[in-house]
């Protein structure tokens, strides 16, 4: 059984596109072979900067012949009939064979498809693959119209058997197929041809091309932990950055080299941010101090001098780097030092969003809110707010403009250099957190605050101008902000009342829009009505009337006094729509923003093994936007189902349930009061009164003090009283007082249940 | 081992002499005011079209932001690059670009060259292109693009692209530390002139204005007025009343393009426009190189039957 090489050579390829390349080059063309008619025992895919290579190993020499016979119509039928089935059929009417059917003569088309030989397959699967590639980019070159990640410039493709390895002709867009390829470009450019994947392996690999990229990661990271450990030094370990270095060389030799003294002060964050983005260096770290302290850089390249040219051109540059980290530092070491004030000044110039106004303004607003916030997470009011008016200040220092991925971070090192309490500088960085899943939840409570009213006012904001996230759009990030909200308030244990805080956040909002004169509101007329000019005022809109409006123009100006502002209103005169966002009615914001906490809730809870009946029964009680209150209902309310106490507990409420809403219904009243033990005939009715007085005792102040275990063991409690009741007494008694009288002792139950959980929403 | 040139001014000598023997007309620097050598006529418009084009030059860039009185190493706010274009961009284009660096001393076989992802996009021209960076021993070189759109028109053929930054290129050549200690001529000549003695005074003064003292006002109008003129420009007849020839004014229009976006980038570097507006005034600029792209398409250079 023959085997496949085929490799295309082409200008160098992106990095990370390579493996996800090599990749669908087999599927393509393994798939399009097994399409038409052939079998393979195996394949792999290779990439390298200049090439992407596939190798298929026991391929079958030719597809079978195929034989299918078609049914047409009846002899004599009308000749545009059979003019249609010949067409369909690819015979000619002479092929036609005519049978015996049970309603008479058919003509019987039988069509032979000739098995093909491979190489005919692979050169059409393969030009196919070539011309629909899937790249993420591609682009044309010259003159011609053939698209790839880069130019193409040859493709080997060979069949290899017993006989030796024969070319597969193929000629894509004036690209003839051959058996030859390159080796390095610089240390070994000519041409060779190759007979099969080891020969062309082996053959690379003279050449000074190692095919494989997790051999050239491995490589890579042997030598380079090597050379750092002889130093007593180790190789700050980074997966994604090895396997692009990886996709960078064909060849690859580790240079070890120095940082220059006068950046080792620079934060050790700076330096392997500033070394791995622009250069793509490893940071090397001394274990003792932790500080970083040298690079390895990979090369293409193996040069006479051993790489002194390479190591010293790339010491240099990685100077001039740092030299500008060190400056943009220094610069900001200034401004922080000096408190920070034009930073935070600055940030009225970068907007958030056009309907929800600039960073500064949302600092604003937050500010407010960790304060509001702080007393519940156990926060000095006064820290939390400062806190949150600074944790954002780093957005307009050099280094993040340079760096964005160090926001945060940087602001909390700037804030530790403005003398800020320590907490003030953790929350700098801690309040972005959780980012997601699996990061770290803050316990601080500065950073708790401010990452609570970050979250809190994003969501809302976004909830108030109609931005929620839909189906797979979710362009803000908003449910990963919810989940953070969520995981803050459960994993800090807070009692939380989400809702007066959303509403507290939706009042920001407001008050910060009515202060910048950005609202109008239209009339229950429909007409729109701006502030009172006179007095700059805002007046409230009706309570009738539907919305706010906000005026975008005058939202995105900053004035420099009220006077501007004034000119501003009064030269409008016209209400263009298209000018203003419309502000949705508090209420049914909050409403709709707890709802979304909530399903967000299940979908976390599903993950620790929670039903989503359970949590709907917990939503469904008074206090649901008490996140932790909910959690710890819902996990008690499980553990209660889960015993068989509670099992049958929940069967005996849902039967008390249904014959209760039964009865109520049929006879048009409700039973909820004045269940009477004196009319109580049976030993167990008698006993079920007892244990209902005994739960009442004890569940009330359970659910008062919050202790949900307590409560339930309580309900469950209930099961075996509540069986004996409905095995030995039958509620619709003859007599009217002893019925009314069970139905209302039915009541107790629902009523009992009910209070500590809605166990109506449980299914099964 | 190529021999090493010793001036800032050898080194585009070299670059000048090694693309005329390939073929390149050897243009002249454009005379107005570019953040980028792309600007230039003979890439932007060039680009466009299906005629054959080969061209090099050296174009001083100015980048108002970039300004550092002449302090810092090597950001200046007004600089050189070296720029090739050739249409349709040649198969051996890679081969051609390295030939270009052993010109300059740069011996690959003692180096680490490397092509590395980058793709190019100029939201000012509407234009974009994928290619690399060029790297030396880690060090930016080079941009290498194979063109794929300008001003909103597909390349057809493709123009394959280099630009140099010059002075970041002979800092590294030359071996100096700081760009005003490079040496612009000969330093053995009897007047020997650093790229300091030539540049430093000027960057500062022009660091000083960009930053402090350019009148925003005045630009702002600069900004509407060539903004007005390009599109009075292009929307003249294309039939000149006067000789009664059809005269399609691409080149004065994209010079009013060329005018408003350095207008722009002097307002960016004053800090006077903010974050959205910054959108907006790109976009317009981009709606500038689109109507010029229009226009010279149906001129004869731009490829249009005479």
């Amino acid at each position: 059984m023959p085997d496949l090489l085929i490799e295309l050579f082409s200008e160098e390829i992106p990095a990370r596109m390579q493996t996800r390349a090599a990749d669908d080059l087999r599927k393509l063309v393994t798939d399009g072979l097994v399409e038409a008619g052939l079998t393979y025992a195996g394949a792999a895919a290779f990439s390298t900067p200049r090439r992407l290579t596939l190798s298929i190993d026991g391929l079958t020499a030719e597809s079978k012949a195929v034989r299918e016979e078609r049914k047409g119509p009846k002899v004599g039928a009308p000749d545009q009939a059979i003019e249609g089935f010949l067409r369909g059929a690819g015979v000619a009417r002479e092929d036609l064979e005519v049978r015996d059917d049970k309603k008479g003569q058919v003509y019987f088309a039988v069509i032979e498809k000739p098995g093909r030989m491979a190489a005919d397959i692979i050169a059409e699967v393969l030009e196919k693959a070539v011309r629909n590639f899937p790249w993420p980019k591609s682009m044309r070159w010259g003159e011609g119209s053939l698209k790839w990640v880069r130019p193409l410039h040859s493709i080997l493709c060979i069949l290899t058997d017993e006989a030796g390895a024969a070319v597969v002709p193929l000629d894509v867009d004036g690209i003839k197929s051959g058996n030859t390829t390159q080796g390095h470009r610089f240390l070994a450019p000519d041409p060779f041809s190759v007979m099969n994947l080891d020969d062309y392996e082996a053959k690379l690999k003279r050449e000074n091309v190692v095919l494989r990229a997790d051999e050239r990661a491995e490589a890579i990271w042997n030598e380079a932990t090597t050379q750092a450990f002889a130093l007593g030094l180790e190789v700050v370990e980074d997966k994604g950055l090895l396997a692009e270095v990886a996709g960078l060389v064909e060849w690859p030799v580790v240079l070890l080299g120095q940082i220059d003294d006068a950046f080792l002060g620079l934060p050790p964050e700076v330096l392997q941010t500033s070394m791995k983005e622009h250069q793509k260096f490893f940071s090397v770290r001394n274990p003792k101090t932790g500080r970083i302290e040298r690079f390895v850089t990979v090369a293409n390249m193996e040069t006479s001098d051993n790489g002194a040219t390479i190591l010293a051109g790339n010491q240099k540059v990685l100077s001039a780097r740092l030299a500008d980290a060190k400056f943009f530092w220094e610069n900001d070491l200034r401004v922080a030092k000096a408190g920070m004030q034009p930073w935070l000044d600055s940030l009225a110039n970068v907007t958030f969003h056009n309907k929800l106004g600039s960073q500064k303004d949302r600092i604003e607003r937050i500010a407010a809110l960790a304060r509001a916030i702080a007393p519940s997470v156990g926060a000095d009011p006064d820290l939390a707010e400062q806190a949150a008016r600074v944790a954002k200040a780093d957005l307009s220092s050099e280094m993040v403009y340079e760096f964005p991925e160090l926001q945060g971070l940087m602001g909390r090192y700037y804030a530790a250099e403005a003398s800020l309490d320590a907490q003030v500088a953790a929350a700098c960085e801690e309040h972005y957190s959780p980012l997601g899943p699996s990061d770290d939840v803050p316990t601080a409570p500065i950073s708790v605050a401010v990452a609570l009213a970050d979250k809190i006012d994003t969501l809302t904001g976004f909830w108030a101008i109609d931005e929620k996230p839909t189906g797979s759009k979710d362009p803000f990030a908003l449910r990963r902000a919810a989940l953070g909200v969520i995981r803050l308030v459960l994993e800090n244990g807070l009692a939380s009342e989400l809702k007066a805080v959303i509403e507290h956040a939706y009042d920001k909002l407001l008050e910060h829009y009515k202060s910048r004169f950005a609202l109008t509101f239209k009339t229950t007329s429909g007409s729109h009505r701006q502030p009172h000019a006179d007095t700059l005022a805002m007046k409230e809109p009706a309570a009738s009337d539907p919305f706010w409006w906000i005026d975008l123009s005058i939202l995105s100006q900053n004035f420099a006094d009220d006077a501007d502002a004034f000119d501003a209103l009064t030269k409008r005169d016209m209400f263009d729509e298209t000018k203003f966002a419309r502000l949705f009615e508090k209420e049914p914001v909050v409403e709709s923003l707890l709802s979304f906490f909530h399903d967000r809730l299940k979908v976390f809870l599903r993950d620790k093994g929670i039903r989503h009946d359970i949590i709907d029964a917990c939503i469904a009680m008074p206090g649901n936007d008490d996140l932790t209150l909910l959690v710890k209902r819902a996990e008690a309310l499980a553990e209660t189902l889960a015993t068989d106490d509670g099992e049958n507990l929940l069967q005996g409420f849902k039967r008390a349930n249904n014959i209760l809403t039964q009865a109520e219904e049929k006879d048009g009243v409700e039973y909820s009061y004045g269940a009477d033990v004196k009319f109580a005939e049976d030993d167990a009715e008698k006993a079920l009164f007892a244990a209902l007085d005994a739960a009442d005792a004890k569940i009330a102040p359970a659910m008062a003090a919050e202790e949900f275990s307590t409560a339930m063991t309580a309900m469950a409690a209930l099961r075996a009283p509540i069986d004996a009741f409905f095995t030995d007494v039958q509620v619709n008694a003859d007599s009217e007082i002893l019925r009314r009288n069970r139905l209302n002792l039915l009541s107790r139950i629902r009523n009992i249940c009910l209070s500590v959980a809605d166990l109506t929403k449980i299914e099964g | 081992m190529a021999d090493k040139p010793r001036s800032f001014q050898d080194i585009i000598l070299r670059l000048q002499t090694y693309w005329a023997s390939k073929g390149c007309a050897i243009l002249q620097p454009y005379d107005m005011e570019v953040g980028a050598g792309t600007f230039h006529p003979a890439t932007t418009l060039r680009a466009l079209g299906s005629k054959p084009w080969a061209a090099a030059y050296v174009q001083p860039c100015r980048r108002p932001t970039d300004g550092r009185y002449g302090e810092n190493p090597n950001r200046l706010q007004h600089y050189y690059q070296y720029q090739v274009l050739m249409k349709p961009s040649p198969p051996d284009m890679q081969d051609l670009y390295l030939g270009s660096l052993e010109a300059i001393g740069i011996d690959a076989s003692a180096h680490d060259i490397r092509f590395v992802e980058d793709d190019w996009e100029s939201p000012t021209l509407g234009a974009w292109g994928l290619g690399w960076e060029v790297w030396c021993d880690g060090m930016e070189v080079s941009q290498f693009t194979y063109f794929q759109q300008v001003g909103g028109h597909d390349c057809k053929p493709v123009s394959g692209e280099l630009t140099y930054g010059l002075e970041r290129l002979a800092i590294y050549i030359l071996g100096v530390d700081h760009v005003m200690d490079m040496p612009f001529n000969d330093p053995q000549t009897p007047i020997p002139l650093t790229y300091g003695d030539i540049f430093k005074q000027t960057e500062q003064e022009y660091s000083r204005w960009n930053f402090d003292i350019a009148d925003t006002e005045v630009l702002l109008q600069h900004f509407v007025d060539a903004e007005a003129e390009c599109q009075r420009i292009l929307d003249a007849p294309a039939q000149d009343p006067k000789t009664g020839r059809m005269i399609i004014m691409a080149h004065p229009a994209y010079d009013q393009c060329i005018k408003a976006s350095h207008v722009f980038n002097l307002l960016d570097a004053r800090g006077v426009i903010s974050v959205t507006e910054r959108q907006a005034y790109i976009g317009r600029v981009r709606a500038l190189a689109k109507a010029c792209a229009d226009a010279f398409v149906q001129t004869e250079a731009g490829g249009a039957a005479a």
